[in-house]
C-alpha cells in the first residue's frame, strides 16, 4: 500500500527563488544527500535525513545559473552551468565557484544529466548531445543543431536501459510534440511524433518516463487533467524514419481540467504515479499517489500554501515546493495483499527489515553500490588536485548476491541479480554464475515453495553456464516440468548428458498441448513450416525426388504400390506437421543438442512407443520439408539441419525398431522410411563408386608425376 | 648460383621398421624407441629431438618391452626371453640375460629403480634386483594361467598390476601373491569376442588401476576391492598402449585405428575438489596401430606400425614458442644410409640386412631449368650384398674410387674389394681382419681411397692403409684418457692430412693423419653434432649441430673462421632455426671454395659465403624469381642461403662433379605402400 509519510521542510529559510521555484533537485554521490539548485545563483548540498545543508556555492553577482547542478557519479564532482555556456566543475572542498575548473562552451546548454554507472551527458538547447569527457576534451567544439528552428525542448530525461544509457527529450513546435530518443550504445537518434489522439486542444504539461521491458513508457499529464501513456520502443525497427506514436489514456481527471499551473507528474514505480495539482477546480493543490493498474487513488496530501508545479522523486523522497519552502515527503509502497486489505496482515517481528520492501528503481538500481565504481572513475580526476576519493572497500556484488540468495525474497534476489549482471564481467564470472545457480537450487531444496524461475532464466541466458557448472538445474526443471527452462538449457548448454537429453525428450513428447499453450516458448527455430498445408499442393508433393532418386526406380514395387493406393492419406500425413508449433520448437531444441550415440541409445528405449511414433512422424515431416528445396535446408532462423534429422531418425529406429514395427499406425511411416533408406543406400553406393574412381584418377595422376624411379633433371638455383 | 644436372634417385627402397616400444626418461629428457627389427634408438628431446644414439637390431631379438631404470640405465626384453642392458656410452649391449620364462612380453622398473619386473609367456612374473653392473634374479610371483602382457608398479612400490588375457592380477610385492584378480568383460558392443587381451595397465598412487584392452575399452579399477569403477569405450578396435604422466593428472592411450586419446583428471564442477577422468582430446597422427605411447611433461609421444614417431606437445604445458611447441613427426633416421663413389658415379645403399650398389645412368642432352632429360643409359643395379649373420648393419661405406666396400655389424667388420671388368663385377672379401676391427660405428675412406678410417665403439679411431687386395694397420687414435665416449661421425680432408671425429656430446677432435697425433679439439657445444665435413684447400671444418647452428672452424688456424664468427654474431634466419630435421650431410664444390652444400630431410642448401647473410626480414626460401625480373634486383635480394625444397624427403645429396648433383629421395607414399594395410574405416555409411 502506497503511503506518504509526514513531510518536512528542507530549508528553514525560504529559498531566494522567484516564482519559478528551484531549478532542480539532484542526487549526489552519497545517499541521502541532494543538490538543490535555485533559479538564482546558489547551489546547496543538503543532507535530507538531518534536514541541514552541508555546503553552499554561489556564482558571482551578475552571473546566473541556468541549469541545475548535478553530481558526476564517476568522480564525485559537481557540475553546473551558468550563463548558458559556462561549465563549472568543483568538489566538496572547493569554496569559491569562481576559482574552480571552468569551461566555456560554444553553444547553450539545456541540461546536464548524470546517473549512476555512466558518464554525465550534456544536452544542448539545439538538441545536440555530448558526453562530458568528450566535451571537456575540446570545449569549443562545434555543436550541431538537431531540432528545427522553432522547436523548443520541453522536458528531458536520462536513464539506463539494459546497461545502456538512453536520453530522451521532448520538444514542442506549434502545439505538436516530438520525442527524441538517443541511445548511446548505438549513437542512433530516433525521432517520434507524439500524436495526441482526439483531445487536440489540450496542452501537455508534464512528462515522466519509465522503462518497461522493451518499451519506454512516456506518461504525460495533459491540461485536461488526464494522464496519457505513450509507448516508445527501445529498439526502433527503423531508426532513420520519423515515426509516429499514439498515446493512450491511462488515468482520467487526476487534476482539475482548468488548472493553470502547479501541475506535475512523476512515475514512482511500475504501478504508481505521483501527481501534483488541484484535484478539483476549486480545491487547494494536492500531492496524490495513483495506482495506474487499478486506477485508484492511493493517498493524497494537501499542500495549502500552493506549489510551483515541480516534483522530483529521488530515492524514496518526493521533493516539491510548498509555499516558499522546499518540502520533502518520504514515500513508501508496500506490497499489497489480500490479507493487508482485510487488515489481517501480521506485522512482522522485525519491522526494520521487512516493513520496507525494496523496489526496482531503474534510475538508481543500475550499478548501485557496486565495487566497480572506483575502477571506472574517469581519467579526469587526475587533473584536479585536491580531489578526495572515498575509497570504501565495498563487498563484492557476487558475495552480496550469494548472501541474498540464502535469505531474501525472490524479488529481492532478482534485483540483486540484475545489479550483478549489470557489472562488467570479471574473469571468474562464469564460476560465480554457477555458484549462484547452485545456491538458488540449494535454497529450493531446503524450501520447496521458493521457485526463482525468473532468476534462473536470466542466469541461463547469460550464456556462460554449462551443465557441469550447475548440475541439478536441469533435474530441477525436469521435476517442475518447466519446458521453457529446459528449452533454454538445451539451447545454451554444450554438455548435457544423454540421459538428461532423453528425459527432456520424454517430457516434450508427453506434455499436454493445453499446458504447452500457456508456456512462453522461443519459437525461433520453428518457422511457418509447421502451419498445416491442407490441399492444393498435393500434386507437387507426390513428385518429391528423394535425393535425386525417384521412387519409380525403386525395386520395392509393392510397398510403393501400397503408398500410391492411398496417396491422399499419405500426402496429408506428410504435409501437415504432426505436432503443434510449440512442441516442434521444443523438439528442435532436442535435435540441436549434442549427444553421443552410444550413451543415448539405451535411454531412448524407455520412451513409450506412441511417442516414438509421433517423434518419427515429426522427423519424417522435417525431412520432407528439407527435401523441398535444393539446398536441403529448412526455412527459419537456426532450424535443425538435415544431418541432425537423419541421425535422430536412425537413432530412434535403432533403439525402438522392434516396438515400432508392431504398431499398426507406424506401418506407413516405416514403409516410407524404408523406401527412403533404400534410396540413400543406392546414393551411398554411387558415392563409393565415385570415390574409388576418383582415387584411381588420383593414383594415375601421381604415377604420372612420380612414376620414374630414376631421372636426370636440370635444376637452376638463383 | 648455377645450373646443375640432378640425378634424382627414388630407387632406394628403404622402409623403416615399425615402432614397438617407447620409453621416456624424465631425468635426462631422453626417449628410447625400439623398433620391430630390434633396433633401439635414443632421442635427445632437449637437443631438438635429435636421434643421438642407436643400437643395431638383431633378427632374433624382437623387443617387446623397454624401460629406463635406476636413473639412466636402459633395459629391453623380448620374445627371445632375454633381458638386455645397453651401454649408452660405448653404444653396445652390456649383457643379455635369459629370464627362463619363455618369451618376455612386458617389463617394468620399480619406482625407486632398484628392481626390475618381467612378465613372461608362461604366466610368471619375475623380480630382478638391479645391481650396479648387472641384474640378479630374486624371485617369482604367483604363476598365472596365461602370458603377462603388461605390468605396472604402484608408485609406492608395494603392489603391482599385471595384465594378462581376460583378467588383471594385482600382486603384493612383499609376499608375491596375487591379492585380486579382476575379470575383464569380453563383450564388445554386445558381441562376444574370443579373448580380451589386456594390452596395458597403469597403477595410480590412489590404488586405481587403469587398463586398456583389445575390446577397445579403457577401464578404471579399484585395486583395493578389485571392482570396476568406470568404463570408457573408446574404439572399435584394440587399445594397445597406455602411458601416464608423473603427476597422474593425465594419461594417453593409443588405438589400433591410429588414434591417440588424451585423458585428463578434471574437476567435476568449478572449485570442487572432486575430480574425474575425462577423455579430452583425440589425435589422429597415425594411419596404423599405435603400438606404444609415452607421456613427457609437455608432450604426448606415440609410435606404431606406420614407423612415425610423433611428438605432440600439450599446448597448455608449453610456455614459449620454441622447438617444444611444434608437432614433430620423425620418420627417417638422423644418420646417413647412403654413400657415394663420385668418380665412378656409384651409390651404396644400406639396408638392415643387405647392401645395394647402383650405378647412375647418364644423358647427353642438355636442357633448361625444370627439364627432365632423356636418359641415354639407365641406372644399373650392380650388386646385392647380403650380410652374414642375424645382426643388422650399423654402417657402411664405399670408397671414392668405387673399388672398396666396407660395412660393419655389431660383432664383425667386413671389407670387400671390387674389380670392374666392363659390365662384370668381381667381389672379393678381404679376409683376416685384425682382431681389434670387430665392430665399427662409422667407416670412412680417404679421398684417394688409400686409407680407411674406422671409428670403433671404444672411442678409438683406427687408420688402415689399403693396398691392392690387402691392408695394413697404420695407427689407432686412442680416446683421451678418462673418456669412453665412442665416435659416431668422421670426416677427412680431401688432401688426406686431417681427420675430424666427433662423439655425441664432447667436442670434435681433429687428428693430423701425417703425424698421427691429435691436432686440436673444437670446443664442445651444447648440442650434438649432426654432420661434419672438411673443405678442400682451406681445410675449414664445417660442423652442423642439432639446433641448426652451423660452425666453420679453420683447422690450420685452430680457430673459428671470420665467416663463422660473423654468422654467429648476426644469428641465423629464424626460419632456418625452425627447421625440424637435422643436417645429415655436408659437401663442397671442388672449384668454388666459397660454397657449402648441406641438406636435411626437406631441403638442400648451398651457402655462398661471399654473399650477405639474410636477416629475419629477408625471404629465406626464395621461390624461383620471375624471368622478367632484372638482374639488379635479383642481385640486391640475393643472400647467402640458396635453398631448394624440390626434393623431399631427402635422404642424401652430394656433388658428383662441378655440374652434377645426386639426390636420393624416399617418397612417403612408397613407404606406406609397403606397410601392411591399415584398419579400414568406412565412409558414406555403407
Amino acid at each position: 500500500m502506497a503511503a506518504l509519510e509526514e513531510g518536512f521542510t528542507l530549508t528553514a529559510v525560504p529559498l531566494g527563488s522567484g516564482p519559478d521555484g528551484p531549478l532542480g533537485v539532484e542526487q549526489s554521490d552519497k545517499t541521502d544527500q541532494f543538490l538543490v539548485t535555485d533559479s538564482g545563483r546558489t547551489v546547496i548540498l543538503y543532507k535530507v535525513s538531518d534536514q541541514k545543508p552541508l555546503g553552499s556555492w554561489s556564482v558571482k553577482q551578475g552571473q546566473i545559473i541556468t541549469c541545475p547542478a548535478v553530481c558526476n557519479f564517476q568522480t564525485g564532482e559537481y557540475i553546473v552551468v551558468h550563463d548558458n555556456k559556462v561549465l563549472r566543475i568543483w568538489n566538496n572542498e572547493d569554496v569559491n565557484l569562481d576559482k574552480v575548473f571552468k569551461a566555456t562552451l560554444s553553444a547553450e546548454v539545456y541540461r546536464i544529466h548524470s546517473i549512476q554507472g555512466t558518464e554525465p551527458v550534456v544536452l544542448f538547447k539545439e538538441g545536440a548531445i555530448r558526453g562530458l569527457e568528450a566535451l571537456l576534451a575540446e570545449p569549443q567544439q562545434k555543436i550541431e543543431t538537431v531540432i528545427s528552428d522553432e522547436e523548443v525542448i520541453k522536458w528531458t530525461k536520462f536513464f539506463m536501459v539494459f546497461r545502456h544509457a538512453v536520453l530522451i527529450f521532448i520538444t514542442e513546435k506549434h502545439g505538436n510534440y516530438f520525442a527524441y530518443v538517443q541511445k548511446f550504445n548505438s549513437r542512433i537518434l530516433s525521432k517520434y511524433t507524439l500524436l495526441l489522439g482526439q483531445e487536440e486542444k489540450s496542452v501537455t504539461q508534464s512528462f515522466s518516463t519509465s522503462v518497461h521491458r522493451k518499451f519506454i513508457s512516456l506518461m504525460s499529464l495533459s491540461s485536461d487533467g488526464c494522464v496519457y501513456e505513450t509507448l516508445i520502443p527501445v529498439h526502433p525497427s527503423d531508426p532513420e524514419k520519423n515515426q509516429r506514436v499514439v498515446r493512450s489514456l491511462l488515468l482520467k481527471s487526476v487534476v482539475s481540467g482548468n488548472a493553470r499551473s502547479g501541475v506535475a507528474l512523476t512515475i514512482l514505480d511500475q504501478d504508481h504515479v505521483a501527481v501534483l495539482g488541484p484535484p478539483l477546480s476549486a480545491s487547494k493543490e494536492c500531492l496524490s499517489i495513483w495506482n495506474t493498474k487499478f486506477q485508484t487513488l492511493q493517498t493524497s496530501k494537501e499542500l495549502p500554501q500552493g506549489t510551483s508545479g515541480q516534483l522530483w522523486y529521488h530515492g524514496e523522497n518526493l521533493f516539491m515546493l510548498h509555499g516558499k519552502f522546499l518540502t520533502v515527503i518520504p514515500y513508501k509502497c508496500e506490497v499489497s495483499s489480500l490479507a493487508g486489505a482485510l487488515g489481517k496482515l501480521k506485522h512482522s517481528q522485525d519491522p526494520d527489515i521487512h516493513a520496507m520492501t525494496h523496489f526496482v528503481n531503474w534510475e538508481t538500481s543500475q550499478g548501485y553500490g557496486l565495487g566497480s565504481q572506483n575502477s571506472e572513475q574517469s581519467k579526469r580526476i587526475l587533473r584536479r588536485r585536491k580531489i578526495e576519493v572515498s575509497v570504501q572497500l565495498e563487498v563484492p556484488p557476487s558475495t552480496q548476491l550469494l548472501a541474498a540468495i540464502q535469505k531474501d525474497s525472490e524479488k529481492h534476489i532478482e534485483v540483486e541479480l540484475r545489479k550483478f549482471l549489470a557489472v562488467k564481467r570479471t574473469p571468474d564470472f562464469h564460476t560465480i554464475i554457477g555458484d549462484v545457480v547452485i545456491g538458488l537450487l540449494g535454497r529450493y531444496k531446503a524450501e520447496p515453495s521458493f521457485y526463482p524461475r525468473n532468476c534462473l532464466m536470466q542466469l541461463i541466458q547469460t550464456r556462460v553456464l554449462s551443465y557441469s557448472l550447475c548440475p541439478g538445474l536441469m533435474e530441477f526443471a525436469l521435476e517442475k516440468t518447466d519446458v521453457q527452462i529446459l528449452q533454454l538449457c538445451l539451447q545454451q548448454f554444450p554438455d548435457i548428458p544423454e540421459s538428461v537429453t532423453c528425459a527432456c525428450l520424454k517430457i516434450f513428447l508427453s506434455i499436454g498441448d493445453d499446458s504447452l499453450q500457456e508456456t512462453d516458448i522461443n519459437m525461433e527455430s520453428v518457422s511457418d513450416y509447421t502451419a498445416t498445408i491442407q490441399d492444393g499442393e498435393i500434386e507437387e508433393q507426390t513428385e518429391i525426388l528423394q535425393n535425386g532418386f525417384s521412387p519409380e526406380e525403386d525395386n520395392c514395387k509393392n510397398c510403393a504400390q501400397e503408398l500410391i493406393e492411398k496417396p491422399q492419406a499419405a500426402t496429408e500425413e506428410s504435409t501437415s506437421c504432426p505436432v503443434t508449433g510449440k512442441r516442434a520448437a521444443l523438439l528442435n531444441a532436442i535435435l540441436h543438442s549434442a549427444y553421443s550415440e552410444t550413451f543415448l541409445l539405451p535411454h531412448l528405449k524407455d520412451i513409450p512407443a506412441q511417442h516414438i511414433t509421433l517423434f518419427l512422424q515429426y522427423l519424417y515431416f522435417l525431412y520432407l520439408k528439407c527435401s523441398e528445396n535444393a539446398t536441403m535446408t529448412l526455412p527459419g532462423i537456426h532450424p535443425p539441419t538435415l544431418n541432425q534429422i537423419m541421425d535422430w531418425i536412425c537413432l530412434l529406429l535403432d533403439a525402438n525398431f522392434t516396438v515400432v514395427v508392431m504398431i499398426p499406425e507406424a506401418k506407413r511411416l516405416l514403409l516410407s522410411l524404408y523406401k527412403f533408406v533404400k534410396s540413400q543406400i543406392s546414393i551411398c553406393s554411387e558415392l563409393n563408386k565415385i570415390e574409388v574412381s576418383f582415387r584411381e584418377l588420383q593414383k594415375l595422376n601421381q604415377e604420372k608425376t612420380n612414376r620414374e624411379l630414376y631421372s636426370i633433371e636440370v635444376l637452376e638455383l638463383f | 648460383m648455377g645450373e646443375f644436372k640432378v640425378h634424382r634417385v627414388r630407387f632406394f627402397n628403404y622402409v623403416p621398421s615399425g615402432i614397438r616400444c617407447v620409453a621416456y626418461n624424465n631425468q635426462s629428457n631422453r626417449l628410447a624407441v625400439s623398433r620391430t627389427d630390434g633396433t633401439v634408438e635414443i632421442y635427445n628431446l632437449s637437443a631438438n629431438y635429435f636421434q643421438e644414439k642407436f643400437f643395431p637390431g638383431h633378427e632374433s631379438r624382437a623387443t617387446e618391452a623397454l624401460c629406463w631404470a635406476n636413473g639412466q640405465r636402459l633395459f629391453s626384453a623380448g620374445l627371445n626371453g632375454e633381458i638386455i642392458e645397453y651401454d649408452l656410452q660405448a653404444l653396445n649391449i652390456k649383457y643379455a640375460m635369459d629370464a627362463f620364462g619363455g618369451p618376455i612380453w612386458s617389463m617394468a622398473a620399480s619406482p625407486n629403480g632398484s628392481q626390475l619386473l618381467v612378465g613372461c609367456e608362461d604366466g610368471s612374473v619375475k623380480l630382478f634386483q638391479i645391481t650396479p653392473d648387472k641384474i640378479q634374479f630374486e624371485r617369482n610371483f604367483d604363476r598365472q594361467k596365461s602370458r603377462i602382457l603388461s605390468l605396472s608398479w604402484h608408485p609406492a612400490g608395494t603392489h603391482i598390476a599385471a595384465g594378462s588375457i581376460d583378467y588383471i592380477s594385482v600382486f603384493d610385492v612383499k609376499s608375491g601373491s596375487a591379492i585380486h584378480k579382476m575379470l575383464v568383460d569380453r563383450q564388445y558392443m554386445g558381441v562376444s569376442k574370443r579373448k580380451c587381451i589386456i594390452w596395458g595397465v597403469a597403477f595410480l598412487s590412489d590404488g586405481t588401476v587403469i587398463s586398456v584392452d583389445s575390446a577397445g575399452k579403457v577401464q578404471f579399477w579399484d585395486s583395493a576391492t578389485g571392482t570396476l569403477v568406470k568404463n570408457h569405450l573408446i574404439a572399435n578396435t584394440d587399445v594397445q598402449s597406455i602411458a601416464i604422466s608423473d603427476q597422474e593428472d593425465s594419461f594417453v592411450v593409443g588405438t589400433a585405428e591410429g588414434t591417440v586419446f588424451h585423458f585428463q583428471l578434471v574437476s567435476v564442477t568449478s572449485n570442487s575438489s572432486e575430480k574425474q577422468w575425462v577423455r579430452t582430446k583425440p589425435f589422429q597422427h597415425h594411419t596404423h596401430d599405435v603400438r606404444a605411447v609415452a607421456h613427457s611433461p609437455i608432450a604426448l609421444i606415440s609410435g606404431g606400425t606406420d614407423t612415425h614417431l610423433v611428438i605432440r606437445p600439450l599446448m597448455e604445458k608449453v610456455e614459449v614458442k620454441n622447438y617444444d611447441a611444434a608437432l614433430r613427426k620423425i620418420t627417417f633416421p638422423h644418420r646417413r644410409l647412403v654413400s657415394c663413389a663420385k668418380k665412378k658415379q656409384l651409390l651404396l645403399f644400406q639396408f638392415a640386412h643387405h647392401l645395394e650398389l647402383w650405378r647412375l645412368g647418364s644423358t647427353v642432352a642438355t636442357g633448361k631449368n625444370g627439364d627432365t632429360l632423356p636418359l641415354s643409359k639407365n641406372a644399373d643395379h650392380l650388386l646385392h650384398l647380403k650380410t652374414k649373420g642375424p645382426e643388422n648393419v650399423i654402417c657402411s661405406c664405399i670408397s671414392p674410387c668405387g673399388s672398396w666396400i666396407a660395412y660393419s655389424t655389431a660383432s664383425r667388420f667386413f671389407l670387400y674389394r671390387l674389380n670392374y671388368e666392363h659390365d662384370n663385377i668381381n667381389l672379393q672379401r678381404v679376409s683376416k681382419m685384425p682382431a681389434f676391427l670387430r665392430s665399427a660405428l662409422q667407416i670412412l675412406f680417404s679421398e684417394d681411397s688409400t686409407k680407411l678410417f674406422v671409428a670403433s665403439n671404444q672411442g678409438s679411431v683406427h687408420v688402415i692403409r689399403l693396398l691392392e687386395g690387402s691392408f695394413k694397420h697404420l695407427h689407432t687414435f686412442q680416446p683421451q684418457s678418462g673418456t669412453v665416449e665412442s665416435m659416431c661421425l668422421l670426416a677427412v680432408s680431401p688432401d688426406g692430412n686431417w681427420l675430424a671425429a666427433s662423439g655425441t656430446s664432447a667436442g670434435v677432435h681433429v687428428y693430423n693423419v701425417k703425424q698421427l697425433k691429435l691436432h686440436c679439439t673444437v670446443p664442445a657445444y651444447n648440442f650434438p653434432v649432426t654432420a661434419l665435413a672438411i673443405a678442400p684447400n682451406t681445410n675449414n671444418l664445417v660442423i652442423a649441430h642439432s639446433d641448426q647452428q652451423v660452425f666453420e672452424y679453420s683447422i690450420p688456424d685452430k680457430q673459428y673462421t671470420q665467416w663463422s664468427r660473423t654468422i654467429q654474431k648476426q644469428g641465423f634466419h629464424h626460419l632456418w632455426l625452425q627447421r625440424d630435421t637435422p643436417i645429415t650431410h655436408i659437401s663442397f664444390h671442388p672449384k668454388r671454395p666459397m660454397h657449402i652444400f648441406l641438406h636435411d630431410a626437406y631441403m638442400f642448401c648451398i651457402i655462398d659465403k661471399s654473399l650477405p647473410l639474410p636477416n629475419d626480414k629477408t625471404l629465406l626460401y626464395n621461390p624461383l624469381p620471375p624471368t622478367n625480373e632484372s638482374d639488379i634486383i635479383r642481385r640486391r635480394t640475393a643472400h647467402a642461403f640458396k635453398i631448394s625444397k624440390k626434393y623431399k624427403p631427402l635422404l642424401f645429396m652430394d656433388l658428383l662433379d662441378e655440374r652434377t648433383l645426386v639426390v636420393v629421395e624416399r617418397p612417403l607414399d612408397d613407404i606406406i605402400a609397403q606397410l601392411p594395410p591399415p584398419i579400414k574405416k568406412k565412409k558414406f555409411g555403407t
